[in-house]
């Protein structure tokens, strides 16, 4: 539909209000990534790049990190392999069971993060071995799966099963059609939904808080930590402006990569 | 859908499935259910250990104690209010990128608005924290007076974090709707909002419920937001928190009892085909 | 399980009021070393108190001129809190000890704090959110430790400590040996290494508290840690009611009577909280 004038108008401000909406939060963290008040009052009282100087030079926001995108990479590999296994058995085959597996998937992320990281908690701590790193890397994989099963699933049913079929009928076996035909056409949606999984699993709490052996801190829980402390709180501000700089690109990166969902169809 | 003999077919499932449903049960389903098995145990009067002698107390504790009738009552509130929010801001923004903003362009602003996903949530709730201080905050100083710490400021945030959530269904709903659907409505005579009412509305319903989802799950389990903005404000979830180390089966029964909300939210947006749209 | 004192020679040095005390021992058995102490104080934001206030009062009574400003801890055991300040202005109710509560008592403390929410800004958890709270003014009085004083002053002053005339909560840590303990060895040498002075000088300073060993009030880098902390001072902590499990058998003896125990202080409390 051609939208009139009008509309164009209220549209284009409501989104610009939106887009305010959206970035002044985050503006106002930048803004105070540079104040040299501690407590962070408004307006700013002055100017300064000592805090960016100290968070490049900390070593708890180091470690952090490190944890963080290991943790984050580990979750992101575990989910690819059971979505992608999921979303494979239930596009292609029909079976009884399938609806209440589909809901099974979803439930890690549907359900409320406290009883997902509740749940999780009471398996480790009674027989899985309790709390470490591998705990809080199976507990982010089990809800990053469904990112992936989305994003495959989509994937598989607009390949259709020609593909496949003809790949069978040249004499491939089922290893090598997925191999060599299904895998190929499915990267782009896998990436996409790696790069989300990434996201996701990158700046989760709530589950970790439950989830993670001590001595393990992720970047959200040693931003939970520090948050309020006078001396630290301005080094929080520099991980957020930086984290908010550095993830337009992922994110444009996971829209292209599923740039053909959002054609319009004629 | 393959086609292949029910036997082997069968057997494939089997094999595929294998993995990722053990570990779902095992990691999983199996410690929820042991979990909501817990809100039917009682509790040791000194430990807080769990002790396994049947009881309904925490059950009925949770439905005939005023407070917590409250508190399910006002998170149910707020999941709401945050889910209408989000809808009525993402419907139009959507529409606008989708239908005004040049093919070319249209990823990069997607991209602008999905880009706060990623800044980490709690510095999203400490901005707001800042912001909505009363006295010294960023709010107060542009409109002169703040709604300080409460519902409002709760409302306010969570909508703020879960926007991206729902923005990204509808705008993939909106950009799937064929132009020949909306050339026939035009044709038809149908002016935009008529258009708007009767054609975009309805097929992008699918794509709100989705969108839905997440933004009624993640404020319905929150209980961080509601410590940090929200004053003395308490939630499903701050209950379940504050009970868990002291009192496990009680809190097992407020997170089976919004488990049980979620649930039902659930098979009520998989109707309207919400599930077909993540 | 119990900790045989005669293994750990800096046990001798530790304060004697700390030593078999409920929360440490049972029947005088010792269970554990004390580890510190404080007290849980007033604290106050100076610029709304010129002069520091003496009382409790601000943050109970309904007709408080700080309503909506004042932050009391976010944990069941306040209702102990509660009680202290019943047996300064409710002496009738009979309460000894603020955590052995008959069911009378204990209703009369919830109704306190049911009286007091109105007047809470914030129920606090986190003791630097609170020193933030503190310091630019949107808390003006509070129930905390100094360590959140210290924290909210590295700047400047803006806080002040101060103990109420009617008494206060405080704790007392106490390191204990798990019943199934692999390395005992190693559990009894620690036990001794942390009662030492010079450790017991860094923990004082490093969390904020007043070491169970006296010893250690020469070895602290600030000169002045015990003064400020009331370590040696034993009158200061006569009306300081040292966190203690409530049990269903009252703390204070009273054996006609059943107290209110802890699990029903935390469901009192949750469901306090939701109102």
């Amino acid at each position: 539909m051609s939208l009139s004038r009008p509309a164009r108008l209220v549209l284009g401000l409501i989104t610009v209000a939106v887009l305010a909406f959206i970035y002044v939060p985050l503006l106002v963290v930048v803004v105070n990534s540079f104040n040299t008040s501690l407590t962070f009052g408004w307006p700013p009282t002055g100017f300064t790049l000592e805090w960016w100087r100290a968070a490049g030079g900390n070593e708890g926001v180091r470690a952090a990190l490190g944890i963080s995108v290991v943790t984050a990479l580990g979750a992101s590999a575990v989910a690819l392999v059971l979505g992608t296994l999921i979303a494979l058995a239930l596009t292609r085959h029909r079976f009884f069971g399938r609806e209440a597996v589909s809901l099974l998937v979803l439930l890690p992320i549907a359900l409320p993060g406290i009883v997902t990281g509740l749940a999780l908690n009471a398996a480790f701590t009674d027989y899985l071995g309790g709390l470490t790193f591998v705990s809080l890397i199976v507990g982010h994989s089990t809800f990053c799966i469904v990112v992936i099963y989305n994003n495959a699933a989509a994937r598989l049913r607009r390949m259709g099963g020609n593909l496949t079929e003809a790949s069978a009928d040249l004499g491939a076996g089922p290893w090598t059609t997925f191999a060599l035909v299904t895998l190929p056409l499915m990267r782009n949606g896998l990436l996409a939904g790696a790069v989300l999984a990434f996201g996701l699993s990158f700046d989760e709490i709530i589950v970790t808080t439950f989830t993670a052996g001590p001595g393990v801190q992720t970047l959200p829980l040693w931003i939970f930590e520090n948050l309020f402390r006078p001396q630290q709180a301005p080094i929080v501000n520099v991980v957020a402006a930086a984290l908010v700089a550095l993830s337009v690109v992922p994110i444009y990166l996971a829209q292209r990569l599923s740039g053909g969902a959002t054609q319009a169809r004629r | 859908m393959i086609t292949v003999g029910r036997g082997r077919g069968r057997w494939r499932v089997g094999a595929l499935l294998a993995l990722p449903l053990t570990w779902l049960i095992v990691i999983y389903l199996l410690p929820l259910g042991l979990l909501f098995a817990t809100a039917f145990a009682s509790v040791d009067d000194f430990t807080g250990a769990v002790d396994w002698r049947f009881t309904l107390d925490n059950v009925t504790r949770l439905f005939t104690d005023p407070a917590y009738l409250r508190t399910t009552a006002r998170t149910l509130g707020v999941a709401a209010a945050v889910t209408t929010l989000c809808a009525a801001l993402a419907i139009p923004v959507s529409i606008f990128v989708a239908r005004a903003v040049p093919a070319r362009l249209r990823p990069l602003v997607i991209a602008l608005l999905i880009t706060p996903l990623w800044a980490s949530y709690l510095v999203k709730v400490y901005a707001w924290r800042t912001m909505l201080n009363p006295g010294s905050g960023v709010v107060e100083w542009f409109l002169g007076g703040s709604p300080g710490f409460g519902w409002t400021a709760v409302v306010l945030t969570l909508t703020y974090l879960w926007l991206p959530y729902m923005i990204l269904p509808v705008y993939v709903g909106i950009s799937t709707i064929p132009e020949s659907l909306l050339d026939a409505s035009a044709d038809l005579g149908a002016g935009a909002w008529r258009t708007f009412r009767s054609v975009v509305l309805p097929i992008i319903g699918p794509a709100v419920a989705a969108g839905s989802i997440f933004t009624f799950s993640l404020s319905l389990g929150d209980y961080i937001t509601v410590q940090l903005v929200g004053g003395t404000s308490q939630m499903m979830g701050n209950v379940v928190y504050q009970s868990f180390s002291t009192n496990l089966p009680f809190a097992a029964a407020m997170a089976g009892l919004s488990v049980a909300i979620m649930i039902a939210y659930l098979l009520g947006m998989r109707r309207l085909g919400a599930l077909d749209n993540l | 399980m119990p900790v045989n004192v005669d293994l750990v020679p800096n046990y001798a040095d530790i304060i004697e009021s700390l030593k078999n005390q409920p929360w440490n021992s049972v029947d005088g058995v010792t269970y554990g070393i004390p580890h510190g102490r404080g007290a849980n104080l007033l604290l106050y934001n100076a610029e709304a108190f010129p002069t520091p206030p003496d009382s409790w009062a601000a943050m109970w009574e309904s007709d408080s001129d700080q309503a909506g400003k004042i932050s009391p801890y976010d944990d069941a055991i306040y209702i102990a809190d509660a009680a202290v300040y019943l047996m300064a202005t409710q002496p009738d109710l009979g309460i000894t000890n603020p955590y052995a509560l008959d069911q009378t008592q204990f209703d009369a403390a919830i109704a306190l704090l049911g009286q007091q929410k109105p007047l809470v800004g914030e129920y606090w958890g986190d003791f630097t959110k609170q020193a933030s709270g503190l310091a630019s003014g949107a808390i003006t009085q509070a129930q905390g430790w100094q360590l959140t004083a210290n924290f909210a002053n590295a700047d400047s002053e803006v806080v002040g400590t101060v103990k109420p005339k009617e008494g206060a909560t405080g704790w007392s840590d106490t390191w204990m040996v798990a019943k199934d303990t692999e390395h005992i060895n190693c559990a009894y040498k620690w036990l001794d290494h942390v009662a030492s002075p010079k450790v017991q000088a860094q923990i004082a300073e490093y969390f904020g508290e007043a070491p169970a060993n006296a010893k250690a009030c020469d070895l602290t880098a600030n000169p002045d840690h015990c003064d400020v902390y009331h370590a040696t001072e034993e009158d200061f902590w006569t009306d300081v009611w040292y966190w203690t499990t409530p049990e269903t058998a009252c703390l204070d003896g009273r054996e006609d009577i059943e107290c209110v125990p802890y699990s029903q202080w935390v469901d009192a409390w949750t469901s306090l909280r939701s109102s």
